[in-house]
């Protein structure tokens, strides 16, 4: 995978190589790059299957981390093409053109999480939340319990307990932390 | 084999959207689902018609949809576990693996040789079972219940010994990070033995009636045929590819757990319609019927399943990302995990075959394909629901 990060290197400029397996890489790459890039590994490279496309929220940072992951069957290796994008009005050049599949992803990440990508085939039709009008709900800033309380009534007998406390209780009594 | 276009009409409109016009009285709207005999589980395809002839077509799913991924952000690694086997209900045990391996390599951890042994059959008997449960939803597609019938009546005894491994029939809960919850029981190959005959025994009478049936030959030979064009536009993978002559098998191509120590090919085929792709998952099921053989004679016969886990409750892995994937019943399942040092999962995205089949390759395939064949060819495209919504 190192190779085939230094061929990369001498026609496009790369970010950050993360080797995690002898047969998995990781790569940053600029937006305004990736387009080209992925055509260029999917043409010349033999990167010829979209494994998934999905989407990182990176609340802290004001990010949202794309990750396109490709497969090459013939040499066995996967690569992950990482590509981070502001949160505020996230938007991101379509790559149905490229993988006729990558439609239906992207609909989901516009769905999940608000981002856009113009041009993109039936990008609004509903996806999975069928006449949702609240905030994407896979951002790291969408509450799911507090969502469920704003929306559902609690059922009158139930007790709730914290996951984390109740197992601690159940396994160490009452010695406290170990 | 038909033309890949049949279609005269509708016309496309300028902006290349279909020119349908409900009104006119040509074309009709029909749901298929989301209840419904022919569809697989909670799904729905809304179809437009012209005569019998489909002209348009579009999958909805949502039905199902629990926010799986949204909610192990809010558990630890460990709670996470037993959430993850109900994304995908006939064959839960690749959601346990994924997740898994993606867990312990993000943490460091080795895996005893025994967990991989009993992982391998885990997944294998899951295997079993979920293409028993498709051969009768491809044989009932055609009129055939009785072959369902059957089918089901040798599954619940593969649902017998995963109940005597797991403790469970459906939910198995068995393959957690660090390795698996416990050894065979006593006696279980021999019972295992029993069960593959009765199942071998099944699967022949399934071959004469199913497979050698008039009907099933002239409705099931030369529909729904893949290109092999489409093959890496649509993501395809698994018996899909398989049927179309591509060998696409994670086992082999990028082998994991025991697989390298096994001895066994891909099955292909090469018509790629309705009847190859049937074929195709009938001569894979005798398949995981030998590896399951193979692995209970080569399993060791002692050794660790489990490895030291840490304080589960204070449990945080280092920042990363991985993807780990396995080749399931429908094609490739993958989890993508990514950790940000803390003890809850960043992110964890589930690619289930399904995804790509029931939505683009489906709503493709299914154009000018005749009313009545819709069923068949949604069931041989063998996809569950749950997995596309998470």
């Amino acid at each position: 995978m190192q190779q085939l990060y230094d061929t990369l290197t001498q026609r496009f400029s790369l970010g950050e190589f993360t080797r995690q397996r002898a047969d998995l890489a990781f790569i940053t790459v600029e937006a305004v790059r990736l387009h080209a890039l992925l055509r260029h590994l999917r043409d010349q490279e033999g990167f010829t299957h979209l494994v998934l496309l999905t989407a990182v929220d990176w609340l802290e940072d004001g990010q949202f981390q794309l990750t396109y992951l490709i497969n090459n069957r013939a040499k066995c290796q996967d690569l992950g093409l990482r590509v981070m994008i502001a949160r505020d009005n996230a938007s991101m050049e379509s790559i149905h053109d490229l993988w006729a599949a990558a439609a239906t992803y992207q609909r989901e990440l516009r769905e999940m999480f608000g981002i856009d990508f113009p041009g993109s085939p039936r990008l609004m039709d509903d996806f999975i939340l069928e006449g949702w009008n609240a905030a994407p709900p896979y951002r790291r800033d969408f509450d799911t319990l507090e969502y469920s309380r704003a929306t559902y009534r609690e059922r009158p007998g139930r007790e709730t307990r914290d996951p984390a406390a109740h197992m601690k209780q159940q396994l160490y009594g009452d010695k406290g932390d170990v | 084999m038909f033309e890949l276009d049949r279609s005269q009409y509708p016309q496309k409109k300028a902006d290349g959207t279909l020119d349908i016009d409900l009104t006119s009285g040509k074309y009709l709207k029909l749901w298929q689902g989301p209840q419904h005999p022919g569809i697989t589980g909670n799904m729905a395809i809304e179809l437009t018609v012209c005569g019998d002839e489909v002209v348009d077509a579009t999958t909805h799913v949502g039905y199902l949809h629990r926010g799986f991924e949204k909610l192990m952000e809010r558990r630890t690694f460990m709670q996470c576990f037993p959430i993850v086997c109900r994304i995908c209900v006939p064959e839960p045990d690749f959601n346990e693996y994924c997740y898994a391996a993606a867990v312990e390599e993000l943490a460091g951890l080795e895996i005893p040789e025994l967990a991989h042994w009993i992982r391998t059959l885990i997944l294998e008997m899951g295997r079993v079972n979920s293409y028993l449960m498709y051969l009768g939803g491809q044989a009932g597609a055609f009129g055939q219940g009785v072959i369902g019938q059957w089918t089901t009546y040798v599954r619940d005894l593969m649902l017998d010994r995963f109940e005597e491994l797991t403790g469970a029939r459906i939910y198995h809960m068995f393959i957690i990070p660090g390795g698996v919850r416990d050894n065979l029981p006593d006696g279980f190959a021999g019972r295992m033995e029993e069960t593959l005959r009765e199942i071998e025994s099944v699967l022949a009478d399934v071959d004469r009636v199913m497979f050698h049936n008039a009907v099933f030959k002239k409705r099931a030979v030369g529909v729904g045929v893949i290109d092999t064009a489409w093959l890496d536009s649509y993501g395809i993978t698994g018996p899909n590819a398989r049927a179309a002559g591509v060998a696409k098998d994670v086992r082999k191509d990028q082998p994991y757990l025991v697989y390298p120590e096994l001895e066994f090919e891909a099955v292909t085929g090469k018509d790629s319609d309705i009847y190859t792709r049937a074929d195709v998952r009938r001569r894979d099921l005798l398949l995981s019927l030998d590896l399951i053989r193979q692995i209970l004679s080569r399993l060791p016969k002692t050794g660790a399943v489990m490895t030291k886990l840490p304080n589960v409750l204070h449990w945080k892995i280092p920042r990363g990302e991985t993807y780990v994937r396995g080749e399931c019943s429908r094609g490739e399942y993958g989890y993508y995990l990514v950790t940000d040092g803390s003890g809850y999962p960043r992110r964890v995205n589930v690619r289930g075959p399904s995804y790509t089949h029931s939505i683009a390759l489906f709503e493709r395939m299914v154009i000018n394909a005749n009313i009545s064949d819709v069923a068949a060819l949604l069931v041989s495209l063998h996809t569950y629901p749950p997995e596309i919504e998470r």
